[in-house]
């Protein structure tokens, strides 16, 4: 069984939600509790390991001059983009009390999202070969992690209600792949606390974690 | 005191997963490193994952550049404890 602490961090900026992972990461090499961290990102590009700098269609003089930051990242996996609107899911997790197996993670985040978008109504899978969750041909969330000392950071993107013109932006990882949203598919707009607290269920069965203290989803102004 | 050489190994990171892509070297010949700094970042599919330096000591050898496709077992490096 892992100890874990669920943080809400509301609207972080992208640099600043990184340093508070890789904070969280050290903290769980020593301590052993891991934490899971929700947040939603100022409009921002990034670039993962394996990203090309073409898989942003547009320049990048043009992107600052509209507010759009861009970093390049120690993340897998290549080009994304967060907006609010988007669930940023960050888990810290200890996986040398769990398994230590990348693609078994890999594979466990897709599932609780499956198992979420199911509670939706929606019907969601996983596609060989690309790692990530499909509603058919069109992905709704994205999945890229870092794992230091067998600790994870980095994480999960799950499209609730962001506005999918921002990805006519960017290749979405370097693939022609149409992307959808929660909202998309139901033509509601869900409240972001809620699915956080599915989520929070969800990790805890498939993590088989002891959740430690007191959870307080924080609301996001945009 | 006598030297010894220990080498950096890329770890088994789970099922299936074979080979890794070096994506960063954190150190260079001759650097001083303390077990479990970070030593070298691989890639694989949609992870990135920093192996430890799992000595203190002195690189001797850094085998592969980066970019190079590595399989799992191989030896990525050497350190030199004394």
């Amino acid at each position: 069984m892992l100890d874990c602490s669920f943080v809400d961090l509301g609207l972080k900026t992208y640099r600043e939600a990184y340093q508070i992972q890789l904070d969280a990461v050290k903290d769980v090499v020593e301590r052993k509790i891991s934490t899971i961290l929700f947040c939603e990102h100022p409009l921002t590009i990034t670039i993962g390991r394996s990203g090309k700098a073409e898989h942003i269609r547009t320049p990048r003089s043009v992107l600052s001059k509209n507010g759009v930051m861009v970093c390049d990242i120690d993340r897998g996996g290549d080009v994304t983009l967060h907006a609010p609107g988007q669930l940023i899911v960050y888990p810290i997790l200890d996986l040398r009390q769990w398994r230590q197996d990348l693609h078994v993670y890999l594979r466990a985040l897709e599932g609780v999202v499956i198992e979420l978008l199911d509670q939706y109504g929606l019907v969601a899978s996983r596609k060989a070969g690309y790692t990530g969750v499909w509603i058919r041909n069109r992905k709704i969330c994205s999945i890229g992690i870092g794992v230091r000392c067998w600790v994870t950071y980095h994480g999960l993107s799950l499209n609730v209600h962001i506005p999918l013109r921002y990805y006519s932006l960017i290749k979405p990882c370097g693939l022609d792949v149409s992307m959808t949203s929660i909202a998309d598919q139901t033509k509601e707009v869900m409240d972001l606390g809620l699915i956080k607290q599915d989520i929070i269920r969800l990790f805890k069965n498939t993590f088989n974690l002891r959740i430690l203290g007191k959870w307080e989803p924080q609301p996001v102004k945009v | 005191m006598k030297k010894v050489n220990r080498e950096v190994l890329l770890p088994d990171l789970g099922e299936g997963i074979t080979k890794a892509i070096i994506a960063l070297w954190c150190v260079q010949p001759g650097q001083d490193v303390h077990v479990d700094d970070d030593f070298v970042e691989v890639v694989t599919d949609k992870a990135s994952f920093v192996v430890p330096a799992p000595q203190t000591g002195v690189v001797q050898e850094i085998r592969y550049k980066e970019k190079e496709e590595v399989a799992v077992g191989a030896t990525l490096a050497v350190i030199e404890s004394s």
